[in-house]
């Protein structure tokens, strides 16, 4: 049964001009209100359609096939899965995931512990506090390639700065580049340095939110500043922690400027014995010493599927710590 | 905001936007009716004097010349290669890495359709460019020779003589300098090592093979040739006898190694004289060079290309011609040092008269033309590139006493197979 809807007001057309403007502006306005918001995300997610999106799908289908530089037309070779099963049995791409792992570690957990007490110390009223504050961020400043090298001259076997101040207290000059352990130390110490700062500002701006009266309080019953920390400042933290820690794993598994510019040549190979090569260091090798663009891809996508499951893996301890808490 | 600021501020957005984009085209571009021709090169060879004369003599042509760092230089030319536009008219290449470009050969001109001669150059040399198809994709630029730089105060007191020929009867093999190192090294000033790295050591050893890492079919041989594994050992045996000052080529500590003396021998091809004058002035009068044990090698030296991607190629091979013409290869190893690499400059009186006086007078137009005339051609693969620093690093671990050589050949055949497999 048909509904005849009163049409004489609603359908009949805009016939004068302020109707018809009326119109048009309505149209407008709605479009505004809905629309325009998607205009002005739409910016970022095209720049990340054309260099995130489409960069990452075509790494996945050239993981699949069997492109290298020196066959000419190989990279319509389709080999399914067979370039991950042979990554699972690559020895120098698990060995390129331990060195990632023990740099990471090494690199990340002093460094937030030392960032959470440069945070919790410049929470005190002192003279020069914003300097200070704003001084401990110049080390995230500065470029990371020059860095790099400096501090590879730094720790330099026979004129390297550190020796000879370690050799002033009686030590042996230790050969950085060379050993497995002090590689990895080495690169920690760099890696310390640059993101201490950064890490302390932003435990910084989350203890903002802590009233002074718990300090206080605290001084009242003669806390110590160890006792302080300990009861007041790292309880406060621990979302801000779970963020920094995600961050961190992000950033160190894709390590690689640092590790680059450590080795004397500039080699990707990451010393005689690849003891400080990463997994984005492997990669390179891979695709630009050896050839072997679709192996780098496959690595890489690897990768990829690694910094998930760190993530997922941080993401389910951090609910599991804040429903217990 | 009023409308008609608005309006105004755009339009004087768009205008700056176009005064901007007309001004970032015109730097440095060709006047209209001139033909630009871009040289990329990694480092100096010497052409700036040569480009003001080529343009006076062909007034069409201007040339603008890109100078960029070695590996930089070459990956660059490979993702353009690749990607399908964006190299420049004239493209250097190494010797190392002409081999990787070689299996390309069919994205460069053949120079032989614009009347080069492969005859031209020495044997080895045009080899080298040679597509399989016979393509001749690179000219010779120059070559390095090689020849064993010393120390003449080190070695006098060391108890060794110090006459270039007297010091170049002392090895006439590899045997024999490991030997002589042995002698040096029981008198040798503290701190002092005979050279200084294992794998340079082994670089020229295998230079020298008929047959290197790869056969003539593009196969890897590195683990059946005897050559090879000869060389290894050799280069293996002169470490374990602390022969070596266990330094990396071309980084800080070796650069400053050549101040500080830390070593009395170095295998030295023409362009490193001049990296030890710059690397170590105050040393001057104290080099020396003599022939190189086994007498032949080559190390280093380049290409001119040009990338069939180029829109002047007629223009850019003839530029490409004249730059390695015998004439102007002659002047550039004269002001430069850089050893030529064509056949006929090998008899040129010119060229083998040329001695340098930071190395003691030393005779260098004549050792390293002899060094790199009596090379015998041996084939380079696509991968070679990569397979000599893989067995470099064995050497060195050996060398650093952080394998025995049994376990670090393992360990470099399971390298080369890593760097070789699709």
């Amino acid at each position: 049964m048909a509904v005849f809807a009163p049409s004489s007001v609603l359908r009949r057309r805009p016939n004068t001009a302020t109707e018809k403007e009326n119109r048009w502006s309505q149209r407008r306005h709605r479009f505004d209100l809905s629309g325009t918001p998607y205009l002005y995300i739409a910016p970022f997610f095209v720049a990340f359609g054309v260099f995130g999106l489409f960069p990452l799908l075509y790494t996945g289908w050239m993981a699949v096939t069997q492109w290298n530089r020196d066959i000419p037309g190989s990279e319509h070779t389709f080999v399914g899965l067979g370039n991950f099963t042979r990554l699972i049995h690559d020895d120098y791409f698990w060995n390129a995931l331990v060195n990632t792992a023990a740099i990471g570690v090494l690199g990340t957990v002093p460094q937030l512990l030392l960032a959470m007490w440069i945070a919790h110390l410049l929470q005190r009223k002192m003279r020069g506090r914003t300097l200070l504050r704003m001084g401990v961020l110049l080390p995230n400043i500065t470029s990371v390639a020059a860095v790099g090298l400096i501090f590879a001259q730094l720790f330099g076997r026979d004129l390297g700065l550190i020796n000879w101040g370690l050799s002033l207290v009686g030590i042996d000059k230790v050969d950085w580049q060379s050993g497995t352990w002090q590689s990895w130390v080495a690169l920690a110490v760099i890696l310390t340095w640059r993101w201490t700062g950064y890490n302390s500002l932003i435990y910084l701006a989350a203890l903002q939110a802590v009233s002074d009266d718990l300090y206080e309080a605290a001084d009242l019953d003669g806390a110590s500043q160890f006792q302080k920390f300990r009861t007041i400042t790292v309880p406060a933290l621990r979302p801000t922690i779970i963020f920094s820690v995600i961050m961190s794993t992000i950033g160190t598994i894709q390590l690689f400027t640092e590790p680059l510019m450590f080795n004397p040549g500039l080699s990707p190979t990451g010393g005689d014995s690849r003891q400080f090569q990463t997994l984005a260091m492997y990669v390179y090798e891979q695709f630009w010493t050896h050839g072997k663009y679709s192996y780098a891809a496959t690595v890489s996508w690897a990768m990829f599927m690694i910094i998930v499951l760190a993530v997922g893996a941080n993401y389910l301890l951090s609910r599991r710590i804040r429903s217990s808490s | 905001m009023h409308t008609r600021r608005r309006k105004a501020l755009t339009a004087l957005m768009l205008g700056c936007l176009a005064l901007v984009a007309t001004t970032a085209g015109a730097c440095g571009s060709a006047k209209p009716g001139q033909t630009q021709l871009d040289v990329e090169i990694f480092g100096d060879m010497g052409y700036r004097d040569l480009y003001a004369k080529y343009e006076q003599s062909h007034p069409g042509i201007k040339i603008v010349e890109h100078v960029v760092s070695y590996d930089d230089h070459h990956k660059n030319l490979q993702a353009h290669l690749l990607g399908g536009s964006g190299t420049g008219d004239i493209e250097a290449i190494d010797g190392g890495y002409i081999s990787q470009f070689r299996v390309m050969a069919d994205k460069f001109v053949d120079f032989r359709d614009y009347g080069a001669d492969p005859g031209q150059w020495l044997p080895w040399k045009s080899q080298q460019a040679t597509g399989t198809d016979g393509s001749l994709m690179g000219l010779g630029a120059d070559v390095g020779g090689l020849a064993m730089c010393y120390r003449r105060d080190l070695f006098a007191q060391a108890g060794l003589p110090t006459d270039r020929d007297k010091v170049a009867a002392l090895w006439p093999d590899w045997q024999s300098y490991i030997a002589t190192g042995k002698r040096f090294k029981a008198n040798a000033p503290d701190g002092v090592a005979w050279f200084d790295s294992g794998s340079n050591v082994f670089n020229a050893i295998i230079g020298q093979a008929p047959v290197g890492y790869t056969a003539s079919s593009n196969k890897v041989v590195v683990a059946d040739n005897p050559a090879v594994k000869r060389a290894f050992n050799l280069a293996v045996e002169a470490v374990q006898a602390g022969e070596s000052a266990k330094l990396s080529t071309f980084s800080q500590q070796w650069n400053a190694g050549f101040q500080r003396g830390s070593f009395a021998t170095v295998a030295c091809p023409a362009w490193m004289t001049d990296t030890i004058k710059q690397n170590a002035p105050q040393t001057s009068g104290k080099w020396d060079i003599a022939t190189i044990p086994g007498g032949s090698g080559n190390w280093g030296g380049s290409f001119l290309t040009v990338p069939k991607q180029s829109k002047h190629r007629k223009e850019a091979a003839e530029l490409a011609k004249y730059l390695t013409a015998p004439e102007q290869a002659s002047w550039i190893f004269r002001t430069q040092g850089h050893l030529p690499s064509q056949a006929s400059l090998y008899d040129d009186p010119a060229v083998l008269g040329n001695t340098n006086e930071f190395f003691n007078n030393a005779p260098t137009g004549r050792i390293f033309t002899e060094a790199a005339k009596n090379l015998r051609p041996q084939y380079q693969g696509p991968k070679d590139g990569d397979i000599g620093p893989l067995i470099g690093l064995g050497i060195t671990r050996v060398d650093k006493g952080k394998q025995q050589p049994a376990q670090a050949w393992h360990q470099v055949l399971k390298d080369v197979a890593n760097a070789t497999e699709p």
